[in-house]
């Protein structure tokens, strides 16, 4: 019995097409009887959006500048800007999403209270169904089914579902393999002092990965933390999305008794169309599973080919595989494997 | 020795012993004794056999962060001192025309246009200049009002406006990359200042200190109007422009490295103030020496007392709200 009511709320299409959905924040939403046009409140929620039906985007948070837009097809590259809604600091107004003529409105993130009640609020001045999904690695899959049974988009929703999840497997399974787990510093910011602790969502990857995150015990989000601190941390691997801060590490003398620095184990995370280990907080960040995987296990994530990988993750979600040339700047790009 | 004396020989005193103990804490653990013989081995020449992580602490690290602590500390209260004597004003701090502000500006648009870390800091110290000279050339055309008042208000004013714009920025700014390193820079820290940072702004800052103190005698006079100082045949305008100068010099190089420190300006004065009096010849050297001690030591907590470094300014305020309250309660006598 129990088990019949899990399913009418998490699969509440099956019982009943008009019902109503639970969303991640465990509010109701009625999905809408037809959805044309979906407004994205953040730019994770517009890359799940994108993914199922890039047709149905109204717009993006921010305009694709030129090098984003080279991997995307003209007509969604120029998509316009609408702003975000939530998160840290709007920048869309809810007349702007009136006036885009929006069906429902999506974000993907955090599910806390905050946005939750901010969702609610903007639904009952709208009108227009407002869902909240969480923008986890490990939930991607399900917030895109739920978000295609929103959108009515469930067979586009559920192929992009299982191979996610056949993905985030295929990865764990080689993790299992590993024997020998490397001290990883993940360094933010043009200094590389900022980091982020356990549980961070900035280092979710090395999580996942079962990674040795030398910043562990600090058990914030993000945050600084000292020269001295990381020298006595002493990371064998150092990941960074700053290319400011990989150019000027190797001539820095502070860094240089670091042993990542000293085994030139210093990777800069590709950063296009949207980054590849941290930000945006969505799905974009599998390819950063593979990257950082065959960084940090060289043995276990060998045989990953990382072009293929890239390659069908853009077919799927971004609905355009890379150029060869494309690919070889983006693999290419100094500090992507190395020194 | 009279009290004065010895008050600074205490200050000098408790400014070495402060100095001696931050070399040797830290998150790394360094020894004395390894402090020791790297001293030696620095000082003659001669080699060591201690850790390559041990000299990197030591002399890339802590060594700089603890004499840009001193530098800084030292520049702030310098420059609050010389600011609420020449604006006859208790709440007035280095910011007052707005070159913290100017220089914050500087920065975040370096952050902005995601330059490396040698454009923000010049970036924020052009802009600590730029927003003073601003202020100073707009605030002596407003004629037919005490210049010091034109000055103070034309420094408020764009100091408001300079700090939307920073609003704007951060509003524009990508909220995942950019804020945050934003946010960080204007909570200020010393954490990862470079044996560069020292070597870039701390001659700056001597420049700046060295007129103020060469003319700390003669910078009572600003205090008063200016008929009656030309009376006592000074030049109050010139003078004004030297000590602006300077002020803001070692200010915008300090803030280039630090990031928006507060309290150190606005309180030590008062502290030193406290002990010899508002006479700016004697409380100046005494307002470096303590600015220098305080510095030091909140920066000592924020980087020993936790795995993550904690924000100075909030260590600042901390301390600073209740000693603040605690002086005025204490001191009725006339600054």
């Amino acid at each position: 019995m129990r088990s019949l009511v899990f399913i009418a709320l998490v699969f509440p299409s099956v019982c009943q097409s008009q019902a109503t959905i639970v969303d991640a924040s465990g509010r109701e939403v009625r999905p809408p009887a037809k959805v044309e046009r979906v407004y994205a409140a953040g730019p994770p929620a517009g890359l799940l959006v994108f993914a199922i039906a890039p047709d149905k985007l109204t717009g993006w948070t921010r305009a694709m500048r030129p090098n984003e837009a080279q991997f995307f097809a003209e007509k969604y590259a120029q998509l316009p800007e609408l702003g975000r809604l939530t998160g840290r600091g709007n920048t869309a107004n809810v007349e702007v999403v009136l006036k885009a003529k929006t069906d429902l409105i999506v974000d993907v993130g955090s599910t806390g209270a905050t946005l939750a009640s901010l969702a609610s609020q903007v639904q009952e001045q709208t009108k227009i169904p407002y869902a909240l999904f969480d923008g986890r690695i490990e939930t991607t899959p399900a917030a895109l089914r739920s978000l295609g049974r929103l959108m009515g988009n469930e067979g586009e929703a559920e192929k992009l579902a299982a191979w996610y999840e056949n993905e985030l497997k295929s990865a764990r399974q080689r993790v299992t393999r590993v024997s020998s787990h490397p001290l990883v510093y993940y360094g933010r910011g043009v200094n590389g002092l900022q980091t982020g602790g356990s549980g961070s969502i900035n280092v979710e990857i090395l999580d996942f990965l079962g990674a040795r995150n030398a910043a562990a015990e600090a058990r914030t989000g993000l945050a600084a933390v000292s020269l001295e601190q990381v020298i006595l941390w002493n990371p064998e691997v150092i990941l960074t999305t700053d290319p400011n801060y990989w150019k000027t590490i190797w001539d820095d003398a502070r860094w240089r008794g670091v042993k990542a620095v000293a085994a030139k184990r210093v990777y800069l995370s590709p950063n296009l169309p949207f980054g590849w280990f941290d930000f945006p907080p969505g799905a974009n960040r599998l390819l950063g599973v593979w990257w950082a995987g065959k960084l940090l296990y060289p043995q276990a994530f060998g045989d990953v080919d990382l072009r293929a990988k890239v390659t069908e993750f853009h077919r799927l979600f971004y609905h355009r595989e890379p150029t060869a040339a494309q690919l070889d700047a983006m693999l290419g790009e100094p500090g992507v494997s190395g020194k | 020795m009279n009290s004065r004396a010895l008050t600074y020989v205490l200050a000098a005193g408790a400014l070495l012993g402060l100095t001696a103990l931050a070399f040797a804490v830290g998150r790394y653990p360094v020894s004395l004794g390894e402090i020791f013989s790297l001293l030696i081995a620095k000082v003659t020449g001669s080699s060591h056999s201690l850790p390559a992580n041990v000299e990197t602490v030591v002399m890339q690290v802590r060594g700089p962060r603890v004499l840009a602590a001193l530098v800084v500390g030292a520049a702030l209260a310098a420059a609050g001192t010389a600011y609420q004597g020449m604006f006859r004003n208790p709440l007035v701090s280095p910011d007052i025309l707005g070159v913290s502000t100017g220089a914050a500006l500087g920065a975040v648009l370096g952050i902005f246009f995601s330059q490396g870390i040698i454009f923000i800091q010049l970036f924020a110290f052009a802009g600590g200049l730029a927003a003073v000279g601003l202020v100073y050339w707009i605030g002596s055309r407003l004629r037919g009002h005490d210049p010091l008042l034109a000055l103070v208000l034309t420094g408020v004013v764009i100091g408001t406006l300079l700090g939307s714009a920073i609003a704007l920025l951060k509003y524009l700014a990508d909220p995942y990359n950019q804020l945050p390193a934003i946010t960080y820079w204007l909570l200020g820290s010393l954490a990862s200042i470079s044996p560069r940072d020292l070597g870039l702004a701390a001659p700056l800052a001597l420049l700046g200190l060295a007129p103020m103190l060469l003319l700390r005698w003669r910078m009572n006079l600003l205090a008063l109007p200016d008929d009656e100082a030309r009376a006592l045949g000074v030049d109050t305008r010139k003078l004004r422009t030297v000590v602006v100068t300077a002020a803001t010099l070692m200010t915008a190089a300090a803030v280039a490295v630090s990031g928006i420190i507060g309290w150190v300006g606005l309180l030590i004065p008062h502290a030193a103030r406290l002990l010899v009096g508002p006479d700016i010849g004697r409380l100046l050297p005494l307002a470096m020496l303590l600015g220098a001690a305080f510095l030091l030591a909140v920066d000592t907590l924020c980087r020993t007392i936790a795995t993550i470094e904690v924000p100075p300014g909030v260590l600042t305020a901390l301390i600073g709200t209740p000693f603040f309250l605690w002086l005025f309660a204490l001191a009725r006598r006339s600054w």
